[in-house]
């Protein structure tokens, strides 16, 4: 038996399961900061190891395609992954998960087409997960694209709301079963009725359509500050699509990665959605933001306002800090600022700590990635239990945060933010607000912490004010 | 009997690989949280495997089956290669206090 043979019988489903245990150990070592390296370097091990033996395979006649489409990719993959700034991040894994789901829904469509007579007889299932790989992959590629065109601010950020949104989106979802009926019914009825074949693939052709449009519809109503759940969920849908297509493919391999892909995006999916105590049906069809018309009370007081130099005196009377980063910083892209005061305060004997909300910033773990690219040592990073350390804090420093801060989550049942666990920050002795202006966040929401007493607002542009401080502290200390 | 088996078989897998997943990722501290997507995209990029045969079968970018072949391969290679390099880029960064400050 030569190598080819060996791989025929068996040997290549052998390679795929040695492949598979390689994935397996590496998002293990994924899930843990020490390991993470060797843990992607272990899956992409397995990937060479799949996608070299599948070279092997039998119905491979022609390389030519292969070969282009592997040098496309390989080009245009690395190069923009090696150049995208860090705070595109959010916009770069949202692509990430759409071509996911492109590449599902390709396959899928490429085998009802060649296969469509075939289908029937190998059974429900195989018809069933290659409906189901055509509609998740369509609409997380769509889905994707919206939420990439939202973060790079293409589109608007803000929910984009129309009349009789969740009426199309239920007509939408109820004409893609129709359709799957349809389908089924043709595919049966195809070998008596030449007409049937052809009425079969026009319904097929219009699950594609009608998802590319439900991806859509589905994710242009969520507003930016519920990015990082859409995020995290079109990457699970990615992964799901994945395993359909191992279904339709009777690929164990496909099956095994597009559950374990599916299964982390929704792990993470719930976590935000905790982050936020709302349900995850909430965020899809809540258009959060924009329909609520909060009460605002406005001017409960009033707002200090104070000069750079006026907040280096505080900081520099301060030993206990912490600072709370948020979307504002990655706009003003001040996470290297905030390394060098940081690097700064810490010089001068004060502890600095900081606190990171899961969901502050537009996708799971964007501001970690931020301060990392700014060179912040991981564990100086604080998730929500840092807040028991808030009375014992001198200074902490908001810069661009706003709904994770905001006392209403605590305090004000009407808020469309109660519930959600928050920072602590009013309890230490002053707070520190770093924002460009008082117009409400993202989520209109007004923010009563503003109006406290221990409250001073700095305002301008995060990286400028920053630079203010250092230049301020330097000044101080000559 | 055989057929049926078969698919019994394909849903034990699909069953206890979800189950894997929830085991293997239920605690992911949120420094990994971005890594963890951009690396799972890359193993998701796994439908290359199926994008390659469907490639392998056509020659000519000009057919319908060769463009079609053709883009599944590009874009799965894309989750791929992008996938795999962004993540490592991200990891790099990551450091701890203790950690040497090389670059």
């Amino acid at each position: 038996m030569n190598f080819r043979e060996l791989l025929h019988s068996g040997g290549q489903d052998l390679i795929y399961l040695f492949a598979v245990i390689l994935f397996i150990f590496g998002i293990k070592n994924l899930s843990k900061p020490k390991t993470a390296r060797r843990g992607n370097f272990l899956s992409a091990l397995g990937m060479l190891l799949a996608v070299g033996v599948t070279l092997f395979d039998p119905h491979i006649e022609s390389f030519q395609l292969i070969i282009l489409g592997l040098w496309a990719s390989a080009l245009l993959g690395t190069f923009i992954a090696r150049t995208v700034p860090m705070t595109a991040m959010p916009q770069m894994v949202a692509l990430l998960n759409g071509f996911g789901g492109i590449s599902s829904f390709l396959v899928a469509f490429r085998e009802f087409q060649s296969n469509a007579i075939d289908i029937l007889q190998k059974g429900f299932i195989d018809y069933l997960t290659l409906m189901l790989s055509t509609l998740v992959g369509m609409v997380t590629f769509s889905g994707s694209l919206v939420a990439a065109l939202k973060l790079q601010e293409w589109l608007p950020g803000r929910p984009i709301l129309f009349p009789m949104q969740k009426t199309l989106n239920a007509i939408l979802g109820l004409l893609t079963l129709l359709l799957f009926v349809l389908t089924y019914q043709s595919l049966v009825d195809m070998n008596l009725d030449l007409l049937a074949k052809e009425m079969a693939y026009r319904y097929y052709y219009l699950i594609g359509i009608i998802a590319f449009i439900l991806g859509i519809t589905l994710v242009i109503p969520i507003g930016g500050a519920d990015m990082p759940v859409v995020v995290s969920l079109l990457n699970s849908y990615s992964g799901i699509a994945v395993a359909m297509t191992g279904f339709v493919l009777h690929n164990n391999a496909l099956i095994v990665v597009g559950s374990l892909v599916g299964a982390s995006g929704i792990i993470l999916t719930n976590i935000m959605c905790k982050a936020m105590n709302r349900s995850l049906l909430n965020v899809l069809f809540g258009g959060f933001g924009a329909t609520t018309v909060i009460p605002t009370q406005q001017a409960k007081g009033s707002v200090k306002n104070i000069s750079p130099e006026e907040a280096a005196l505080i900081l520099d009377a301060a030993e206990n800090v912490i600072i709370i980063p948020g979307y504002g910083m990655a706009v003003s892209q001040a996470q290297h600022m905030v390394k060098k005061l940081t690097d700064y305060l810490l010089q001068k004997g004060k502890k600095v700590s900081f606190a990171v909300h899961p969901v502050a910033g537009r996708m799971p773990g964007h501001m970690n990635v931020l301060l990392a690219e700014a060179g912040v040592e991981y564990d100086l990073l604080h998730d929500l239990e840092i807040n028991d350390q808030f009375p014992q804090t001198d200074v902490s420093v908001v810069i661009g945060a706003n709904d994770v801060v905001n006392p209403a989550a605590k305090e004000n049942p009407n808020s469309p933010i109660y519930g959600m666990p928050v920072f602590d920050v009013e309890k230490s002795r002053t707070v520190l607000v770093l924002k460009r202006s008082l117009n409400p966040g993202f989520a209109g929401i007004e923010n009563e912490l503003f109006y406290k007493e221990n409250t001073l607002m700095v305002f301008g542009d995060a990286k400028k004010t920053l630079e203010g401080f250092l230049a301020a502290l330097q000044e101080l200390e000559s | 009997m055989q057929e049926s088996s078969e698919l019994i078989m394909t849903i034990y897998v699909f069953v206890l690989a979800i189950f894997t997943g929830f085991e293997l990722i239920s605690k992911v501290p949120p420094t990994l949280h971005t890594p963890l997507m951009s690396g799972s995209n890359a193993i998701s990029g796994i439908t290359l495997l199926g994008a390659m045969i469907i490639a392998g079968n056509a020659s000519s970018l000009l057919s319908a089956e060769g463009l079609l072949g053709f883009l599944a391969v590009f874009f799965a290679g894309l989750n791929v290669f992008g996938g795999y390099v962004v993540t490592d880029r991200m990891l790099r960064m990551f450091k701890k206090k203790e950690d040497p400050k090389d670059k």
